[in-house]
């Protein structure tokens, strides 16, 4: 009989974010079983009561930093993993959540909370890589679940992952899948965003949005006066640039320079 | 006479983070927290100056296990601002989408999160041990409701083809068929779920709730309806906000619900069931029939075979719609703004999602109002919690927590939801 404490042991943790993430190990229906074969799940409170304490072979860190609690709560949680990898937009970018970034959340907390003092959060969403060092970081709102296996299974067994950093594009290329901003005139943060989700906004005839967040080296200037040729105003370019991966530098940067 | 404290730091099996307190003076409940831990995300804070087709996409990362109902609730209350209404096959689509969102949600929830707590095992994975073959079927019926929405919308978590207007493409009949085989594997093992649930022993424990769902004329609610309850209430979606209102109360980060003058209410499988057993296809009331479980069911404890009665009918009603569908000429149709107020209630798995938005003519929202059901079942929550820890002071500290969280996780609470709508937008409400 395997021992089972042998068995290296995993952990998943949650900060601000929908849970989706995390539901993704979850909604590995055929390879669950077997994965939990192979591993111990040590702490996974949306599965598993259990709670085993750390250290930890490897922990999953899903959400973002927005309150001060979770802000000293994530170095408590690097200090027992071993690796940690953080999972999603909200982990990898600080998420929907950080469009609050962009306002003064103070303003808004104190004038219209009926109790504000009930309410305890930081004026930004921040992405964990902010306060801790992390050892991979895999995007995705939600993550794409084959890309979680292939983490999980990489640092298991002591090798980097294999996840593409290029765009969107070469997925539709390769699937043949027809493109929607040439031929249909349809904006599309395709070029500029990572691949990952399979391209399937293109394949169901709309324009990418971004779910992944930037690829490496993006050239985002030149697709926002791509935008504006085809007839998006102002507006629409700093909405394109701004949803689950707003600050992200690269998206940040280009936004920005769009705002009046 | 005894003083006891019931806490658990960290609710498990639920979707996002709660934490539960009950405190206990000589043998009566002083005090019942169900607290809502998540941060706070704003949504309805930052939905103002996005434009309303944005919507469905943006709240659907409110809920990770539910985006459908975000987007079904988001996209009505977007058309009905701009006098819009989607019927025919593309109706049929959303419906059938829903489906696959209630069968992959029951499924989660019968097996993986709620039956372990009847059976005794700390999750499903140690249930498995002994129970392979249940779990393994398990996770091939919540994969069919994942497949379904895989087909409709893309993907399983945030979907990317539902729209304001309908979807960006629309599936082929054929595209459809190829689901028929898994789906009757799915109503079959469903089926087998009723049984299986109903063969667990439940607490003797009932309530007389205020039980308040959707109901349509001509079918078991699922994307819209009035929203009616056993006590009388029977109104129109856009009235939500004169029959319920929301306080902030200290220990949670979401508001508590209730309906004016009166109280807690219970939303989600039980108050559907109660209120439109008449409306479910023969097959499940049969299923009901064959368990004993009756048109009316108080006891929240079996709202878990009250979960596997609706998958039936999920089933069902997916195959039923893929039978008749029959291919639109357009994957959606124009919805162009208009300045005006739109109101959208759908069932969530969970209970009814309730969305109201304000856009101007160029169809950017001015204001967003977004009550989903945890929050919604927030109080009858700890009232429940209250009643079932005065009667059952008997138990073991162990046993009791235990069965505590049970009656948290009768709900099948989506805290995640819950917790991210402090009313920011109140104050500026102009109506």
């Amino acid at each position: 009989m395997v021992v089972s404490h042998k068995k290296p042991k995993l952990a998943v943790w949650k900060f601000a974010s929908c849970d989706g993430c995390q539901l993704s190990l979850l909604d590995c229906e055929d390879a669950l079983l077997a994965v939990a074969e192979n591993i111990t799940i040590a702490n996974f409170p949306e599965a598993s009561r259990a709670v085993i304490r750390g250290p930890y072979d490897l922990s999953l860190v899903e959400g973002s930093i927005t309150t001060s609690h979770d802000a000293e709560r994530i170095h408590a949680i690097r200090r027992s993993s071993k690796f940690l990898i953080t999972i999603g937009a909200c982990a990898t970018a600080g998420g929907i959540q950080a469009l609050r970034n962009f306002k003064d959340v103070k303003d808004f907390v104190t004038t219209v909370y009926a109790h504000p003092e009930y309410i305890s959060t930081l004026g930004k969403s921040t992405p964990i890589a902010d306060h801790i060092s992390v050892d991979f970081e895999l995007r995705g709102c939600p993550i794409n679940k084959n890309q979680l296996v292939e983490v999980i299974t990489a640092f298991l067994n002591g090798r980097r992952p294999s996840v593409p950093a290029y765009s969107v594009c070469l997925e539709c290329k390769r699937q043949g899948t027809v493109c929607v901003m040439v031929s249909h005139g349809q904006n599309c943060m395709g070029p500029v965003t990572q691949a990952g989700c399979g391209a399937i906004c293109p394949a169901f005839a709309r324009g990418c949005f971004a779910c992944f967040g930037p690829k490496e080296t993006p050239n985002t200037a030149s697709l926002a006066s791509w935008f504006e040729q085809m007839g998006a105003s102002k507006d629409d370019i700093v909405r394109a640039f701004r949803s689950f991966n707003a600050t992200a530098e690269s998206f940040r940067k280009q936004s920005e320079l769009y705002e009046k | 006479m005894k003083n006891r404290t019931i806490e658990v730091d960290y609710l498990a099996r639920v979707e996002g983070e709660g934490r539960l307190l009950v405190k206990v003076r000589k043998d009566k409940v002083t005090e019942v927290q169900f607290n809502i831990i998540e941060p706070p995300r704003f949504f309805e804070a930052f939905l103002q100056g996005r434009k309303y087709t944005e919507a469905p996409d943006i709240t659907a990362r409110i809920c990770g296990i539910c985006p459908i109902a975000y987007q079904m609730s988001s996209s009505q209350a977007m058309e009905q601002a701009c006098g819009v209404r989607v019927e025919g096959a593309l109706r049929q689509l959303r419906r059938l989408i829903y489906c696959g969102e209630w069968i992959e949600s029951h499924a989660l929830h019968i097996y993986l999160l709620h039956a372990p707590d009847f059976l005794g095992y700390e999750d499903a994975l140690l249930m498995a041990r002994d129970h392979p073959a249940a779990v393994e079927k398990a996770l091939k019926l919540k994969k069919i409701g994942n497949e379904l929405m895989i087909l409709l919308g893309g993907r399983e978590i945030h979907p990317i083809n539902t729209r304001v207007g309908g979807f960006y493409k629309t599936p082929t009949k054929q595209e459809l068929e190829a689901m028929i085989p898994s789906l009757q594997w799915a109503l079959d093992f469903s089926l087998e779920t009723v049984k299986f649930t109903a063969g667990l022993s439940f607490p003797d424990f009932e309530r007389d709730y205020e039980l308040v769902s959707l109901r349509h004329p001509d079918e078991y609610p699922i994307t819209e309806g009035r929203i009616v309850s056993n006590k009388g209430i029977d109104v129109d979606v856009s009235d939500f906000l004169n029959v319920f209102e929301e306080e902030h109360v200290p220990h949670s980060t979401s508001l508590h619900a209730r309906v004016k003058e009166r109280g807690d209410y219970l939303t989600g499988p039980l108050a559907r069931y109660n209120n439109n057993y008449h409306q479910l296809p023969e097959i499940a009331r049969q299923a009901a029939e064959e368990v004993k479980l009756g048109e009316k069911c108080l006891n929240p404890f079996k709202g878990i075979i009250v979960r596997a009665v609706e998958t039936v009918f999920a089933c069902h009603e997916a195959l039923r719609i893929i039978e008749s569908y029959q291919e639109p000429s357009h994957a959606y149709i124009e919805v162009p703004p208009r300045e005006g107020v739109g109101h959208g209630c759908t069932e969530a798995p969970r209970g009814i999602l309730y969305h109201r938005y304000q856009i101007d003519s160029n169809g950017l929202i001015k204001n967003a109002r977004i009550i989903p059901p945890t929050s919604q079942n927030q109080k009858a929550i700890e009232v429940d919690l209250r009643a079932f820890v005065e009667k059952n002071l008997h138990l073991t500290q162990e046993k009791l927590t235990w069965q505590c969280e049970q009656v948290i996780r009768n709900y099948d609470p989506c805290i995640s939801c819950s917790c991210h709508f402090l009313n920011l937008t109140v104050m500026h409400e102009d109506a």
